[in-house]
């Protein structure tokens, strides 16, 4: 277990291994995207109260699901380069914060989209509205962050901690819906009880979740490669690299 | 198929910019996200290139030259 761990924290085998594991992210989320989406656009029943407009809903979960898992993993990516000192860790951590930040802007802005023929509203200062603000503020607080610090590793510790702190605003997006029960409907799915939607609803929600996840693995799949390559460019192997490529 | 025709498909039964607004942003942001990282490893792998061609301009013949390899480290 040990070594595993540190054979992953070695920049130089994170590199070769995500090269073979990241075309089946990239194929898996582009599969599931453009099936979620046809399915939930075309294909799934109208809803009897919102009639179309629920559609948004393919693009609205998926998105706020991501929102707070990036900001979890970045969280427990902090915390691994605090304890272990692991790069590699720190590395995906920056590269995770643009595409949180980018995912809980989409979250906001079709759930703004979404209310205006639901609610008559595109904005209140509702509890679950409002703590997903909040994590899009924490998203640029820890990006502005890493800008902050001359040393590279002052920077990468200050966003350790501010991810490691900001990550009990996580909690309450959950619960705000049930603790301040105010404009936002509570969670459509739980892991304890039956989806409250028949089955030719769920099924492309499902599988729209499933290709925003891929997604956000192969986009940081992609970026700490980028990341290693940017940071470890004195070393020998990535100089080997790229005399090899060329 | 929920809809009968592709204008009634295109309508959304009256929700159509609503339901397109939030697809379209979706997808901008997801392609561009795309596009971004592919760019940022072009450009990477680029000036890594640029720099090793210089490095083997520069010293052919020093150590650190990429010719020949692990071979030379000695």
């Amino acid at each position: 277990m040990w070594a595993f761990i540190h054979k992953l924290g070695s920049p130089k085998w994170f590199y070769g291994i995500s090269a073979r594991l990241s075309p089946w992210f990239w194929a898996a989320a582009a599969l599931l995207i453009v099936v979620g989406s046809v399915w939930g656009l075309a294909f799934a029943p109208a809803d009897y109260q919102q009639g179309n407009s629920f559609r948004i809903i393919y693009v609205h979960v998926p998105a706020a699901f991501l929102a707070q898992s990036i900001f979890v993993s970045m969280a427990i990516a902090g915390f691994v380069f605090m304890v272990w000192k692991i790069k590699v860790a720190d590395m995906a951590a920056a590269m995770m914060a643009p595409l949180g930040a980018a995912m809980t802007f989409v979250a906001l802005f079709s759930g703004a989209v979404w209310g205006v023929p639901t609610w008559g509203t595109w904005w209140m200062w509702d509890a679950r509205l409002t703590s997903m603000l909040i994590l899009l503020f924490l998203y640029f607080g820890v990006i502005a962050l890493r800008g902050a610090f001359s040393s590279r590793d002052s920077a990468s510790r200050a966003a350790s901690v501010l991810a490691m702190v900001g990550v009990i605003n996580i909690p309450i997006i959950k619960y705000s819906v049930d603790w301040w029960y105010t404009l936002h409907q509570p969670a459509t799915f739980s892991v304890t009880s039956r989806p409250a939607m028949p089955v030719e609803m769920w099924v492309p929600l499902l599988i729209m979740v499933l290709g925003f996840y891929c997604f956000f693995i192969a986009v940081t799949l992609m970026r700490t490669r980028s990341e290693i390559l940017r940071r470890e460019s004195n070393k020998r192997w990535v100089r080997e690299l790229a005399g090899e490529v060329t | 198929m929920a809809f009968e025709s592709l204008s009634a498909f295109l309508a959304m039964g009256g929700h159509g910019p609503y339901v397109w607004a939030a697809y379209g942003a979706t997808a901008a942001l997801l392609l561009g996200v795309t596009l971004h990282a592919r760019a940022e490893r072009r450009a990477l792998l680029r000036d890594l290139r640029r720099r090793a061609r210089r490095e083997q301009r520069r010293g052919a013949s020093t150590p650190d030259s990429h010719q020949e390899g692990h071979a030379r480290e000695s």
